[in-house]
């Protein structure tokens, strides 16, 4: 019989710790899928967070080097550096990368570094027990903001992609969400031109994943789902922020058509 | 190869360079922002060799982490309050069994401090500085020759051990220029095994610190420390001058030690019989080779310029067989080899021995 359906290759065959309706097993498979896809499995370096998804490498049957809270773009910069010719990628949270490690991603961006960040941002701190994160967003209960984020006690959310996509170091900065089928294609889609444009030498990209966690969010997963549609995209949206290499790609169609004419 | 006058920071770069260390991060702060100058200049000369100025202390061990597990000889540098700042990634090396070094030119503390040459750091240095039951082999130079000899040897113990090599200097030794030969380099020793390259066509690697259940995380632990003990049997260095005829041994390291000799000259000119006892391995600290002078001497003045914190080490050692004083200079004061040959004719009497003693 044809097989239709299997587990990525980049897989290990494990069952994934996450709660029930988490994002992070969906995100993982689809990096997993990608790396199959590109053919890379063997020239793939992962550097996991601390945080829910500091197990990745029990799932990711590639290599994987575990980095302190936040730190895990310095640690693929020093990968990268070394062996210039592998496909390096760090998986952050929101606290791994907006605060804890906010100047480690900033300048991994800045100085343009040929590597991928993968953004799970689920406005919360999961794994620690649901604390406000640097993208809770204005009014989100959680366990240090009890009475609702509030922008004169907490400041407010970071929109991580768009203050990266003002650094001409970064090639390409897409906001995605595992939400939904349609949602999770599009965010397959965009894992795929990260990991592309890295192969291509392209510089920093970034794909930002809103990500639900039903446990810490005290929601089904179904109202999860619902509530990154419904509240967290308004301060979030989807899309496409910085994608250089297509800009570029347009200017030079632009230029070969004028050029034929 | 021909004898050259150099900067202490710059021989620190030079030796690593020849080293085969093929990766430098680091960040500015006195007193030594000549060593990335250094690198920036020549490692990007060579090829293969990357430096980067890194945002952060912290920023620049993680990418020496990262460098590592790659498989270059790797290092970086800085000074006290920046040592503070790299201990989390220094605690997530000797964890990992990540080979690294990081050198130290210490500067006055605690805080801010000053930038002026201090030994304040030996506690961090020795006791492992970040968190969780660890420990670094710490060299602490008084040469810029020794400084040469040990930055290469860093790099080979680093490899033989998987584990980071600290070199505890200070201002002084990072500022001063002096003649140095530089010795040739060994081939390097390090199985691809230990290598993260991308797993290929065969099975893919973890390197990891967190090991979440009690009893795995206490097997590491232990596994750390029979390594430990391995290194504190075979690699410890000393150097002994004048102890053959000694009737008190002045102890001390790096800079501390330079001034000991001068002052040992001076007071051995008034007849005083005065050894110096000086570590050059911090940890692991020479304690049985220390204990054996006890045998025969039973005077030990030990000078740091710290309130004291390699004394802890002397006490240990010696284990009350011999009366064991003290004199420090805190704060980025470099005393002068008279000042100490006064202690020690202060502190001592040919018929009393010590009398300021613990």
């Amino acid at each position: 019989m044809k097989k239709v359906f299997g587990r990525p290759q980049s897989m290990k065959n494990n069952i994934f710790h996450y709660c029930a309706g988490c994002g992070h097993s969906i995100a993982h498979r689809l990096i997993a899928e990608v790396i199959d896809e590109l053919g890379i499995r063997g020239i793939t370096i992962g550097v996991p967070p601390a945080g829910c998804a500091v197990l990745a490498y029990n799932y990711f049957d590639i290599d994987m080097i575990e980095a302190q809270h936040g730190r895990g773009p310095a640690m693929a910069t020093g990968i990268k550096r070394v062996l210039p010719d592998r496909v390096v990628f760090s998986y952050q949270g929101d606290g791994d990368l907006a605060a804890i490690g906010i100047a480690e991603s900033f300048h991994a961006a800045n100085r343009g570094e040929n590597i991928t960040v993968v953004f799970m941002n689920n406005a919360v701190y999961g794994m620690t027990g649901g604390q406000m994160a640097p993208t809770s967003i204005m009014g989100q209960k959680t366990t240090t903001s009890p009475m609702g984020r509030n922008n004169v006690l907490d400041g407010y959310p970071i929109k991580v992609s768009e203050i990266f996509s003002l650094l001409p170091g970064t090639a390409y900065i897409e906001r995605c969400a595992v939400n939904s089928p349609a949602n999770i294609l599009k965010t397959r889609k965009a894992i795929r031109k990260a990991f592309q444009y890295q192969i291509d030498g392209h510089g920093f990209s970034l794909v930002e994943i809103l990500s639900p966690c039903p446990t810490n969010w005290k929601m089904t997963p179904i109202e999860s789902c619902r509530w990154i549609d419904e509240v967290m995209c308004k301060p979030f949206p989807l899309g496409v922020i910085k994608d250089l290499p297509a800009e570029a790609g347009d200017e030079q169609k632009k230029g070969d058509k004028r050029h034929a004419g | 190869m021909n004898k050259v006058l150099m900067q202490g920071n710059k021989v620190i770069g030079e030796a690593a360079i020849r080293a085969g260390c093929r990766f430098y991060a680091g960040y500015p702060i006195t007193p030594q922002n000549e060593l990335p100058e250094y690198m920036a200049e020549n490692l990007r000369k060579v090829a293969g060799g990357v430096f980067i100025q890194s945002e952060s202390e912290i920023a620049a061990i993680h990418m020496v982490a990262g460098a590592s597990a790659a498989g270059a000889r790797s290092m970086t540098s800085s000074s006290s309050p920046g040592i503070s700042l790299k201990q989390e990634g220094i605690s997530s090396l000797a964890a990992c069994e990540l080979p690294a070094v990081i050198v130290n030119m210490m500067r006055g503390g605690p805080g801010l401090g000053n930038i002026c040459p201090s030994q304040g750091d030996y506690f961090q240095a020795t006791r492992g500085g970040g968190h969780g039951d660890y420990r670094t082999i710490v060299f602490g130079p008084a040469t810029a020759q020794e400084l040469a000899d040990l930055t290469m040897d860093a790099f080979d113990l680093a490899d033989e051990y998987r584990t980071p090599v600290m070199i505890l200097a200070d201002g002084m030794m990072g500022q001063m220029m002096e003649p140095v030969v530089f010795k040739a380099a060994k081939p390097r020793i390090y199985p691809e095994s230990y290598v993260m390259k991308g797993a290929g066509t065969g099975k893919s690697k973890i390197i990891r610190g967190l090991i979440l259940d009690p009893l795995d995380m206490e097997e590491h632990n232990w596994t750390l420390d029979r390594k430990y003990q391995v290194i504190s049997g075979k690699e410890t260095r000393h150097e002994q001058y004048k102890t053959e005829d000694a009737e008190l041994i002045l102890v001390a390291y790096g800079t501390g030690a330079r001034i000991a000799k001068g002052a040992i000259k001076r007071l051995r000119e008034t007849g005083l019989r005065i050894g110096l006892f000086r570590p050059i391995t911090l940890w692991p600290f020479p304690t049985n080779e220390l204990r054996d002078l006890a045998k025969k001497i039973e005077n030990f003045l030990v000078f740091e310029m710290s309130t004291g914190q390699m004394v802890e080490d002397v006490r240990l050692a010696l284990q009350g067989r011999a009366r064991i004083g003290f004199h420090g200079r805190p704060g980025g004061v470099v005393p002068t080899p008279v000042e100490l040959a006064n202690v020690v004719l202060r502190k001592y009497d040919r018929k009393e021995g010590l009398t300021d003693y613990y």
